[in-house]
Parts: structure tokens; C-alpha cells; sequence
């Protein structure tokens, strides 16, 4: 294997979406020579479709807003099962990280007084999301980008890494192939960041690009790192459902930030009949108390329209169900009747454009077809809240691939800002720890050749399975089976599935050669999908209540003495074990902020 | 609704290669991108085509679709005739890496010389201000997903690899133009914008306004004003004279980022 190309770094980022770059920046900043490797080309990761912004307690436009009452919603709407300290510092340092992207260059919305604007959000209790239009992710993934060319910070583009490479207990490097060649890659490295982003190409519905395949979080696994938190997936409540090519692709929450409300086919807004004993006493239960509080907070409460994402997908799902569904099995979502056209087209420019052209739907005309698509996994690698790192000593995790911060259910906004603050977090403490080393770690041979066996596998067979088919066919159970809703019957027929294209994996093989092979590129990560999917439904069939983006039809009720415990999955063997462990409990302090 | 789909799909690598035939089922509401994921799925597992948000977010899957650069995301099969042959190739400014899959580094490559962002420091309590009708000129130039669509259809680079050394292409003149018209910019870059990055060459016939997908006035927004503010600084005998006499010529000019040490 001396013919293998190779590098060495003190810290190695997979991964180029919002937390890999915020990461690779903190890194160089404290001194480490920093490689980041992504699987697509730089600036195209899934941060890009974030819409939104970027929720930070900057007090821009409320003054009563500061971090206690940030950490407070997040909390509650992670139905208090988010990690506290993570919660914590990701409300404390969230406005920093969002100023510091101005002096980067981002060019965010003004308020009248020149300030960073700030927009509604469900779950928020005030206007809070620093925002561009509703293309906030591509404005931050352009800044941190160009920030990072400018640092000049090496990246490696359209390569995967297909297996972390450790020396002991330790983390030594990763391995992976060029995209573009196939040719093979070893990086020596003594810190390894993750910034994979998440799962959702397991699921037929999805806002998710073709890169969120579980990386991450199977290398993580099969590294010896626990993943928490598994059984939460967010289904975001809008996504598109028509035309069906486009069906899951997301419809910004902004929509209804900036005032469009849901109906049924009987044009009633359903959402005042979903709203939950938790946040009744938070909640308008009037459409006249709702509407006046977009101008007026202090007296009105917020539409049941922004109650947290899990409510509002429950809601959406239970309508079509009764069949008070659009024609294309959705809801309305309206917001043509409620602002002018002028309004919408420059505060929702790219939603305007992707219905005018994706379905032709203008939305300042018309209400718009939305369901719930699978958007986001609040599980993720188990880390240290201040340093990002895993259980595996030099192995350390940013963005959606971690775990903790979101609790049970992630609210909108929350997403960009956790990559921003986290991100430099463990992008610093893998600086840090690589420079405290007095002897580098060293990648073993054997293990090179192990990891290039492995990789070129489905060459050597013919005749066996297509992966495409496979994708699809993983796709179809994650979807059926362990869904929105969710039963301990469908979920122990998906774990039944999952072993039979856990097997049919085995026999995947690719035409062609290994230059650009998407079938072969495929291939490799589905081995990464099933084993996420699999921890995703081991995880959900364990917990036997429902809580946040977890909701058991054989257990409907949010039971108390699930609230302290979560779930962690580890590997033995080829084996996913699921445990219980206690949930961190935070200090009196805090508590005070839920009396 | 469904019906088959004639399409020609180049392919080959770096050494040849030929417009193949396929004939693919499609379904209403689809778009070519569409029809090109059913020829791998199940006909053609290593048809190498780039693609990442399917949205129109992300400028991954830039494709010539019978001639014209565009998006294969957003491109619906239903602006076709149902008997047409849809033909899709590479991008041809770049080359050909496989298939549809271009080496597009060139623009890497020329990002990496556009001296970044420079602001000036924080007032006293610590927040800049902007007005929002000063930050929309830099917003809608920002609106840019780096399809490279505006660098493929430019005829400076498309049918000439020499220029390639001397000119940055449209895509980077609206990165000029952003950094030059942002209100808390200190650098001056318009002297780089005429040498390094040959923005005179560029002579406005508005093909990449033509083809990009996000709308943005690439010519009259971006180019054309650069273009004046290049030829005040340069050419104007009155800003000529002003430099001679208040010693403007003095001040730092934004300098080129140093190459990258290997």
C-alpha cells in the first residue's frame, strides 16, 4: 500500500457544510495545519438549503430577548430532553458567532435602524432568526467558505472517507477515494472532525441532498463512539408533495413566520385544534388573538401555526388522515390571502421562484400544497458539550451528526446556529488536543489495505444486486415502518427488512470502472445508510412513549420517567446494542427558568 | 400522463466519447434530472452526472440541455414537444472529467486570487450598521450558487483556454463587484479587477445574465458598473489628477493573496 496517496495534518474535517468549515476555521485560527475533505464540490453541502436563519438571542428587535429565554424554548422544544450545558452554550454564544459572520462578509437583512434583522420562528418565543430573504444557509456557507480560501485552508473536494483509521483506543486518521479518480487516500491525522451532516436519503420523503447518507455517524460507530438520541427524527411539516418529482423538498418555515397560516380542505385553520396541554398557556386559541400577534407580542400569544415542527407534522399528518387533505395529500398553506404580493416576493424570493418553477404555483396567488418530509435526525454522536469530543479519544463531532442539543425536537433556526457554535467549539479543542500530543499516533498498514479491500468489494461480484434497487427498497421500509408515526409491530417488521438488506449488501456489485461512479460511490454508502437505519429503529422500538420526533401510535402519552433517560447505540461486533443511561441533569440555576 | 423519453446523453472521458441513446420512461411534473437518475438506476449504474439539492439551491447539476446551459433540476421535461429527443451534454468550457461530470477547479482556482473581504472596524458598541437599500446591491449578487453557467456560455473562456490565464470570468466579476459596492469594505480592488482579473475583455453582450439561474443582472448590475468604476480610477483625468496631488496613489491598494505554499 506504499503507493497510496497520503496526507498528514493535525486536524482532518470531513465534511464542508456550515460546521466542518466554521470548524476548520476555528482550527486554523488556533494554529493547526487543517484539511478538510467533503464529498461534494466546496460550497454545495446541504447548509445551502437552509432557508430561515439563524436563531440567536441578539435582542435586534425584541429587547426582552437574551439567552435565558433562547435556552428556555430550545429546551421545550426538545421536550427537555436536550444535553442542558449543550443547550446552554449554544443560546449564550449563538449572537457572537452570527456578528462575527458579518465581519466575514454576510450581508444579512437590515432593521430600520441598520441592526442584523431578526424574524419569527415556531417555537421562538420572540422574532430571533437573523436571516438573508429565505436563502440564509447559502449566504453562511458562501461566507465561511470564502473565509476559509481566504485563510488558505486545503480542501479536498469530491472525496469520501469510507473508514477511520485509529492506532489502539485512539484515532490515528481516516481513509476514502477520490470521487473523480476512484484512486484511494490516507490522511494522518490525531484529530478527526465530523461534520457529515446527517441521514435523511434513508427516507422516500425528504429534504435532504444525496450526501445525507449516515457517514458520520456509522464511522463514528464503527470506531467504538455511541450515538444518542437516535429515535428522534425531525419531519419537517412543509415540504412540497406536487409534482411528484419534487415531493419533499422543503417550504420554508418562514412562510409561516411571516404570517401564512394552514388550512384543510374545509378551509379551516386546523392547527387551533392541535394545540398541546405543554404550551396552551403560550399559545393564541383565537385566529383574531393570532393574527394581532405579529404586530403585538407583548399582549397576544403566537399562532398555534408556530408551535414546535413535531406538533405541527402531527397535525398535518392526522388531517390528511381524516381525508380533509389537499387534492395531492397535503394541507393549504396560505399566504396569499394574508400579505401582499409585493411582501411575499421580498421576504420569501426563492420559495416564490421554486413553486413558480417547480410546480407552477404562484404563491402570491395561491395557497401552496404542503406535507411533512423528513428533514433532520436529532441523534448524533455522543460528545463532550464543550469540547465536541466523542467517546473515542481524538474523534470529534459538529453539526447534525452530533447528538444532544436538540433533545427530542429541533426548532427551526436553532440548526445554522448550533453549526456556527459548535463548529468552532470542536474545531478549537481539536487544535488544542493535537497540539498537546507529544507523540504523533501512527496509521497501521494493515488497516489501509483492509479499507481499500473493503471499498473495492462490489467489483468483484457480478450478477448481484442493483443499489439503486437496495437505496430504494431501504427507503420504502425507513418510510412505512418507522416513520412519523410508529408501532412496535411495523418497527420489529423494518428490523426483520433491515436484515435482509443488511444481507443483500453483501452482494451489491457496480458496472463500470472507478472513475466518477455513482453506482459504486452508492454503493459504499448504503453500507452507512443501513446501519444508521437500523440504529434509528432499535432506538424506537426501545423507547416506549412518545416524545417530540418520536411518536409510538401503541404509546401515545409523553411519559415522565422516560424524560430522564436516553438512548445510546453502540456496535458489538456487527450487532447494534441500544442502552439506557441517565439524561445529564442541569443545575438549580437553570431550572429556576421553567418555574 | 407518462410517456418515453428520447434522450441523447453523452458519454466518455477526457479521451472521447459519443452521444448515447436512451429511451427512458418520465412522469408528469419531472425535469431532466429526473429522467437522467431513472437511466442510472436502470439502465446505466456509472452515468456520471453532479447533482446535490435537486432544488435549485445548490448549482450542482449544470448540464448544456439541447445546446443552452442550464440546471438539470430545473429544467421540466413539459417546456419540451412529448416526440422530442432531449439531448444533454457536458459543460463545454471545462473539460471533461466523465460523462457530465466537468472539472470546474478553473474557478477554484481563480477564487482563490480575489482579495477577500476587508472591513472596517467595529464602532464603539460593537454593531455595524447598514441600510437595507445599501446591502440589496451586494444581496442579489450573493443570490449567486456558483452554477458556473455564466463562465460556460461566456465566449471570452468558451471556446478559448488561453484566456483562461488572464480573465476571470463573469462569476467573479460579480465577486468584484460585491466586495467593491459593500458599505463596509476598505479595499480598493479595482485596479486587480482590470489586470488581474481582465474585466476588460468582457464586452457586455449579456450572455451570462442570459443563462443564470438565479436572475441576477450579471452585465447591468454588476459588470457595467465595474467596468466605470475601473475606467474613473484609471482613466479619468480629474481622479488622475486628484491622486497626483493628494497623493492617492499612495494609498494600499488590495494586494493579490499570496499563492498557497505546497
Amino acid at each position: 500500500m506504499a503507493d497510496i496517496e497520503r496526507h498528514s495534518f493535525d486536524v482532518l474535517v470531513v465534511g464542508a457544510g456550515g460546521a466542518g468549515l466554521r470548524a476548520a476555521i476555528a482550527a486554523h485560527d488556533a494554529g493547526a495545519k487543517v484539511g478538510i475533505v467533503c464529498k461534494s464540490l466546496l460550497g454545495k453541502a446541504h447548509t445551502v438549503m437552509a432557508e430561515g436563519g439563524i436563531a440567536a438571542a441578539m435582542a435586534n428587535v425584541w429587547k426582552e430577548d437574551n439567552w435565558k429565554v433562547h435556552f428556555r424554548d430550545t429546551m421545550r422544544g426538545g421536550k427537555m430532553l436536550n444535553h442542558w450545558r449543550m443547550a446552554q452554550l449554544h443560546a449564550q454564544e449563538a449572537p457572537d458567532r452570527v456578528r462575527e459572520l458579518e465581519e466575514w462578509g454576510a450581508l444579512f437583512d437590515r432593521t430600520p435602524d441598520g441592526l442584523i434583522s431578526q424574524r419569527d420562528f415556531g417555537g421562538h418565543r420572540y422574532a430571533r432568526l437573523a436571516h438573508v430573504g429565505d436563502r440564509t444557509g447559502l449566504e453562511l456557507i458562501r461566507t465561511l467558505q470564502q473565509r476559509a480560501v481566504a485563510l488558505g485552508i486545503e480542501v479536498f473536494m469530491e472525496a469520501t472517507i469510507t473508514r477511520l483509521l485509529k492506532d489502539g483506543d485512539r484515532i490515528a486518521g481516516a481513509f476514502g477515494y477520490w470521487r473523480e479518480s476512484g484512486r484511494f487516500v490516507a490522511f494522518e491525522a490525531p484529530s478527526v472532525v465530523l461534520a457529515t451532516g446527517g441521514i435523511g436519503k434513508s427516507y422516500k420523503v425528504t429534504s435532504n441532498s444525496w450526501e445525507y447518507t449516515g457517514d458520520g455517524h456509522a464511522l463514528a460507530l464503527e470506531a467504538g463512539a455511541s450515538l444518542v438520541n437516535m429515535e428522534f427524527v425531525q419531519f419537517h411539516p412543509t415540504g412540497m408533495v406536487w409534482p411528484p418529482s419534487v415531493k419533499g423538498i422543503l417550504v420554508t418555515e418562514s412562510v409561516r413566520g411571516d404570517g401564512g397560516v394552514l388550512r384543510n380542505s374545509e378551509g379551516r385553520r386546523f392547527m387551533f385544534d392541535y394545540i398541546p396541554e405543554f404550551f396552551k398557556a403560550e399559545t393564541a386559541d383565537s385566529e383574531e388573538e393570532a393574527d394581532r400577534w405579529y404586530e403585538d407580542k407583548t399582549n397576544n400569544r403566537r399562532p398555534p401555526e408556530l408551535l414546535p415542527r413535531d406538533e405541527v407534522a402531527r397535525a398535518i399528518n392526522a388531517e390528511v388522515k381524516a381525508g380533509r387533505g389537499s387534492p395531492h395529500g397535503g394541507v393549504f398553506l396560505d399566504i396569499a390571502s394574508r400579505r401582499t404580493p409585493e411582501y411575499i416576493r421580498r421576504r420569501l424570493p426563492s420559495m416564490y421562484h421554486q413553486f413558480k418553477e417547480l410546480a407552477d404555483v404562484d404563491i402570491t396567488a395561491e395557497p401552496m400544497e404542503v406535507g411533512p418530509t423528513c428533514h433532520y435526525v436529532m441523534g448524533g454522536v455522543a460528545v463532550d458539550p464543550d469540547t465536541g469530543e466523542s467517546a473515542v479519544q481524538g474523534l470529534y463531532a459538529a453539526g447534525e451528526v452530533a447528538g444532544g442539543m436538540h433533545g427530542a425536537n429541533r426548532l427551526g433556526g436553532n440548526s445554522l446556529s448550533d453549526l456556527l457554535v459548535f463548529g468552532r467549539r470542536t474545531g478549537l479543542n481539536a487544535a488544542y488536543a493535537a497540539a498537546r500530543l507529544k507523540q504523533r499516533p501512527a496509521i497501521s498498514e494493515d488497516d489501509v489495505r483492509a479499507a481499500s479491500e473493503h471499498a473495492l468489494a462490489p467489483f468483484g461480484i457480478e450478477g448481484g444486486e442493483n443499489p439503486y434497487t437496495v437505496q430504494h427498497d431501504l427507503q420504502e421500509v425507513m418510510h412505512n415502518l418507522v416513520g412519523i408515526i410508529r408501532t412496535a409491530g411495523e418497527m420489529e417488521q423494518a428490523l426483520t427488512d433491515l436484515a435482509s438488506l443488511r444481507e443483500r449488501i453483501t452482494r451489491l456489485s457496480v458496472e463500470g470502472h472507478r472513475q466518477y461512479n455513482p453506482g459504486w460511490h452508492l454503493a459504499l454508502d448504503l453500507r452507512n445508510m443501513l446501519r444508521v437505519s437500523e440504529c434509528i429503529a432499535r432506538a424506537a422500538l426501545e423507547r416506549t412513549e412518545s416524545r417530540g420526533g418520536h411518536t409510538r401510535d401503541d404509546f401515545p402519552a409523553t411519559d415522565d420517567s422516560w424524560g430522564k433517560i436516553n438512548l445510546h447505540c453502540r456496535l458489538d461486533g456487527e450487532a447494534v446494542g441500544v442502552t439506557h443511561e441517565p439524561l445529564p441533569q442541569m443545575p438549580d440555576d437553570l431550572r429556576e427558568l421553567f418555574n | 400522463m407518462g410517456y418515453d423519453l428520447k434522450m441523447k446523453v453523452w458519454r466518455g472521458d477526457a479521451t472521447g466519447g459519443d452521444l448515447v441513446d436512451y429511451t427512458v420512461p418520465v412522469e408528469e411534473g419531472e425535469v431532466v434530472l429526473d429522467a437522467l437518475h431513472r437511466i442510472q438506476a436502470t439502465q446505466s449504474g456509472d452515468l456520471a452526472v453532479r447533482w446535490n439539492c435537486k432544488a435549485g439551491k445548490c448549482g450542482s447539476c449544470s448540464t448544456e440541455i439541447n445546446g443552452k446551459p442550464r440546471l438539470a433540476c430545473m429544467t421540466r421535461l413539459s417546456t419540451f414537444e412529448e416526440g422530442e429527443t432531449v439531448t444533454v451534454t457536458p459543460l463545454r468550457t471545462f473539460p471533461v472529467v466523465r460523462d457530465l461530470v466537468t472539472d470546474v477547479s478553473y474557478n477554484y482556482r481563480v477564487a482563490e486570487t480575489v482579495p477577500a473581504f476587508a472591513p472596517e472596524p467595529r464602532p464603539a458598541d460593537g454593531q455595524y450598521r447598514m441600510q437595507q437599500v445599501d446591502v440589496e446591491r451586494g444581496q442579489e449578487f450573493r443570490k449567486c450558487i456558483e452554477c458556473f453557467l455564466c463562465q460556460d456560455v461566456c465566449h471570452v473562456i468558451r471556446d478559448h483556454e488561453e484566456n483562461k490565464q488572464s480573465f476571470s470570468g463573469p462569476r467573479f466579476f460579480l465577486r468584484y463587484a460585491e466586495l467593491e459596492m459593500h458599505p463596509l469594505d476598505t479595499n480598493d480592488r479595482r485596479a486587480l479587477a482590470r489586470e488581474q482579473a481582465g474585466i476588460g475583455l468582457c464586452n457586455i453582450t449579456k450572455c451570462c445574465t442570459d443563462v443564470c439561474p438565479e436572475g441576477i443582472h450579471i452585465t447591468d448590475n454588476a459588470i457595467i458598473p465595474m467596468k466605470e468604476r475601473v475606467v474613473d480610477r484609471s482613466f479619468d483625468p480629474v481622479t488622475w489628477l486628484g491622486r497626483k496631488i493628494f497623493r492617492r496613489d499612495q494609498l494600499p491598494e488590495a494586494q493579490v493573496p499570496q499563492a498557497r505554499a505546497e
